[in-house]
């Protein structure tokens, strides 16, 4: 079956034998858009963090057949013609990444929260950031998120 | 790039000369007239305590490569996992290039490339065992592009100017990218004197990481997301349980599913290679066998094996006679403590991409072990070394998981069985069940005690399951060194002053256990250090004055680590009173020739441990670059409070739970404490260990803390009020 989305601005289609199958294979492996990443497969740690329609989703756990006519967002479309984003921009700045590989979750997930909540308090962040990050570059995120806000509300 | 230094390595040498800058010198024999390399190993031994790196660091050429663009390619045996040594080798060879790190692209070297490193990445040696030979050639590099210069601008060397980046002399200047184009031909000179530390400009400054922009970016920089054009995806079937064996497979219903290629069988492992990753999963969930147990386990079981008195036995430590036998009268005082098992749970699952063509094979791979991987994948296909070629990734986190390589060697064979580039990955359920654990280990503590309260001796006795035997290490290692230095990691009793015992049992396991960041260190550690606090409770000292007491000059790192114990002390201005329901504990450790130590601010809510702050006195040498330094020092209290607090395996009828996370319990960011404060010592002219040691004293600085407000001592781990 074919499914089409508008992804990171441009319309796609993906071809699947399964409407099932989870969203974030057709991303990678579909896609090629590898910036998304595969950790758990059981929506448990957030490696697969898009934004569908605006909102945080884990897409190991989306159905690609729920994706049709939507508007995605992955980690490769969150930086506006060559700039990063406020969250990058803040990651950058911090120095937050250190193997990489949840990083692109963490950010989309924190891009998500800054849109309901643009001055999270720790608390907010503690509630809301709930990935897994296995080098534990936990606080360093916790000021890049910060720093994120602060630089979105200059932005404003 | 590396794949063009490998992928011409074949071709007709003026072809050759057309694609690649420096890079040729690969092919030509140079005249190393450099130091003598059995002496460099012992002189650095000698100096350091570190083992020295394992590979060719007498040729600069299969290190640094210049292009023609005038870019420099540092081609990295060592791989990056997150631990920073990209940056920091590159702030090592940008020293003596005396270029800026900016300009240096720094790479994955591929097995082919011939520079190849026989220990893999691994004990935070990556920045300690390249120190000097890094640097040494890079300075050798940099001369032989002097010499070059001086030849193609038609002047004496000792008339060359040199600033930013070129080199000049009669009003000519030239770049390294304009020495190195056309040049086929490259004498290695001996090498030059190093820069001295007060002259360098890199090396100590927080650069940022080289890898920064990608990893922001979300690049496909892992072997997750390598590929090669026509690929299919496999999933190979695993056990469920341990200790069993599989059979009477029956493929009928897979090998009808949707995008199903093939059903590979082989000797000792079964898979389905289809289309896509879903299909061929999908597919491998239809496959049914039968299971065949040796016998049965529980957790209990594994507690039992791993008990002091059990398995092999090796004594480390015997200075002073063990505790029941000291005459004097006196009081045994005596704890027991256990570690779990524990899982690495690395973000990126491991697996690998093959591509087996006309007899040979290139894998790219998240690994620690190129070498080791290349050498075993060429012996399962019965192919030779060197038509096996390992592209290494980045590693989605390493911690000591990616030293295994049946998942290169099953890539390979699926390839060659399909005829087409393969991709096998785990998913995290098999990341789960098929790990390579962190051994659970027994401690019992013992000291005597006077009528005076002085210190008569103290003992440590423990078991551990295996680090270092089941991990891909070349054989004979085991052979070579007899006892399992890793599960010893920590273990030692650093306190010389009081007479101590150390006795280490090594006990078998049914199931895989290995290397695990900082491997025996974070049990020994916890059992010790929480036990010198009841030592100091029950002689009515100041923790931190009996440890300062207890260690002599003598002791190697016996000075560094009286600094770094009272260095924490103060930063933390550590109290054992309570105020506002926040108790301090204390805990230090040497591990690597790196002390460390951690003072933790610790409150109960809601009958949880929590933890606030965390003070670090860390000195590791040289800090090559002190913002990573700090990278990793953070990142090891987050995970070692993961460790101590959450994290444990179960074993329940042959299968170990959980399969994945959030059932496995980790620290996560409500955990993490809301200020890291480090102090950085930099007490020796060369750089240590860095991504490890500060591992060490966390747990049982959070058990010492806990056991200031509560008054109970918690000797188990993950730490529990219970
Ligand atoms: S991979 Fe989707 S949440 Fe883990
Ligand atoms: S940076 Fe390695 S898992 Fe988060």
């Amino acid at each position: 079956m074919k499914i089409s989305f508008i992804i990171n601005g441009s319309t796609k289609s993906v071809e699947v034998s399964d409407g099932n199958a989870p969203l974030l294979w057709s991303i990678r492996d579909g896609l090629d858009l590898k910036g998304t990443k595969f950790g758990c497969g059981k929506a448990a740690c957030g490696a697969c963090t898009i934004h569908v329609d605006d909102m945080a989703v884990r897409s190991c756990s989306y159905p690609v057949k729920m994706a049709e006519g939507k508007k995605i967002t992955t980690i490769e479309g969150l930086s506006q013609e060559g700039n990063l984003h406020p969250v990058q921009q803040a990651w950058k700045e911090e120095v937050v990444p250190q193997c990489g590989y949840c990083q692109p979750g963490f950010m989309m997930a924190t891009a998500a929260m800054l849109k309901e909540i643009p001055n999270p308090t720790d608390q907010d962040i503690d509630d809301n950031i709930i990935n897994v990050c296995r080098c534990a570059t936990y606080y360093r995120m916790r000021k890049a998120i910060h720093r994120a806000a602060a630089i979105n509300s200059k932005n404003l | 790039m590396a794949s063009d230094l490998t992928k011409n390595k074949g071709l007709k040498r003026r072809k050759f000369l057309k694609y690649t800058g420096v890079g040729v010198g690969l092919m030509i024999g140079g005249v190393w007239l450099g130091r003598n390399p059995i002496r460099r190993k012992i002189f650095e031994l000698a100096e350091t305590m570190i083992a020295p790196y394992q590979g060719d660091v007498s040729d600069p050429l299969i290190w640094i490569q210049v292009t023609p663009e005038n870019q420099i390619i540092l081609h990295s045996s060592k791989v990056e996992m997150g631990q920073g040594s990209f940056t920091g080798l590159a702030q090592l060879a940008a020293e003596e290039l005396e270029v800026d790190v900016e300009k240096i692209k720094v790479v994955h070297a591929e097995t082919a490339s011939g520079n190849i490193d026989g220990m893999g990445t691994g004990g935070s040696m990556s920045v300690a065992t390249l120190w000097k030979p890094l640097r040494e050639m890079a300075a050798t590099m940099r001369l032989m592009l002097a010499k070059k210069a001086a030849e193609k601008l038609e002047v004496s060397i000792d008339d060359l100017a040199f600033a930013n980046g070129v080199f000049s002399a009669k009003n000519r200047g030239i770049t390294y990218g304009e020495i190195v184009d056309g040049v086929t031909d490259w004498e290695i000179p001996e090498t030059p004197v190093l820069k001295k530390r007060s002259r360098f400009k890199h090396i100590g400054k927080p650069i940022v990481r080289v890898d920064l922009y990608d990893k922001v970016i979300g690049a496909p920089i892992f072997g997750i997301d390598a590929s090669y054009s026509d690929m299919l995806f496999a999933s190979v079937v695993r056990s469920r349980l341990v200790d069993a064996t599989m059979s009477n497979y029956d493929t009928s219903v897979a090998e009808n599913m949707p995008g199903v290629i093939k059903i590979v069988k082989e000797d000792d492992f079964i898979s389905v290679i289809a289309k896509t990753q879903v299909e061929a999963d999908n597919a491998r969930h239809k496959i049914t066998f039968d299971y065949t147990t040796n016998r049965s386990w529980n957790i209990a079981d594994v507690e039992k094996e791993i008990t002091v008195g059990n398995g092999r036995k090796t004594i480390i430590q015997k200075e002073g006679k063990s505790i029941e036998e000291i005459d004097e009268d006196g009081d045994i005082i005596s704890l027991e403590f256990r570690s779990p098992i524990g899982a690495h749970a690395q973000m990126e699952p491991n697996g690998a991409v093959a591509n087996y063509k006309d007899g040979k094979v290139e894998i790219k791979i998240s690994t620690q072990v190129p070498k080791v991987t290349r050498d075993e994948v060429a012996s399962a296909l019965g192919l030779s070394k060197e038509d096996v070629n390992i592209v290494p990734t980045f590693l989605g986190g390493g911690f000591g998981r990616r030293l295994h390589t049946p998942n290169a060697i099953q890539a390979a064979k699926m390839s060659k069985a399909v005829g087409k580039p393969v991709k096998s990955f785990f998913d995290r359920k098999q990341e789960f069940q098929n790990d390579t654990f962190r051994p659970p280990t027994h401690h019992v503590m013992k000291a005597k005690i006077s009528k005076d309260k002085k210190i008569l001796g103290i003992e440590h006795q423990f078991a551990s399951g295996d680090t270092l035997f089941n991990s891909a290490l070349d054989p004979g290692v085991e052979q070579m060194m007899r006892a399992d230095i890793g599960s010893i990691r920590g273990g030692a009793i650093i306190y010389d002053l009081l007479p101590h015992r150390t006795t280490y049992y090594h006990v078998d396991l049914p199931f895989a256990t290995s290397f695990w960041r900082s491997l025996g260190l974070l049990a020994n550690a916890f059992a010790i250090e929480s036990f010198m606090d009841e030592i100091a409770i029950n002689t009515n000292q100041d923790p931190i004055q009996l440890r300062l007491n207890s260690i002599s000059n003598d002791n190697p790192y016996g000075e560094r680590a009286r600094k770094v114990i009272q260095a924490c002390a103060d930063k933390a201005k550590y109290t054992d009173q309570i105020s506002n329901g926040k108790a301090m504990g204390f805990a230090s450790t040497v591990d690597g020739g790196s002390p460390c130590a951690h003072v933790v601010e610790v409150s109960i809510e809601d009958d949880e441990i929590k933890v606030h702050k965390v003070t670090v006195a860390f000195d590791c040498g040289i800090a090559v670059n002190p913002d990573q330094v700090r990278a990793q020092i953070e990142g090891c209290v987050c995970m070692g409070i993961s460790a101590s607090m959450f994290e444990k395996m179960d074993l329940r009828d042959n299968k170990l739970y959980p399969i994945n996370y959030g059932a496995y319990k980790m620290a996560l960011m409500r955990h993490t404490p809301r200020e890291i404060d480090i102090v950085l010592l930099e007490g020796a002219d060369y750089p240590g260990p860095v991504g490890e040691p500060p591992m060490g004293p966390i747990g049982a600085a959070i058990g010492n803390a806990v056991r200031r407000l509560t008054g109970k001592r918690l000797t188990t781990l993950p730490l529990s009020l219970g």
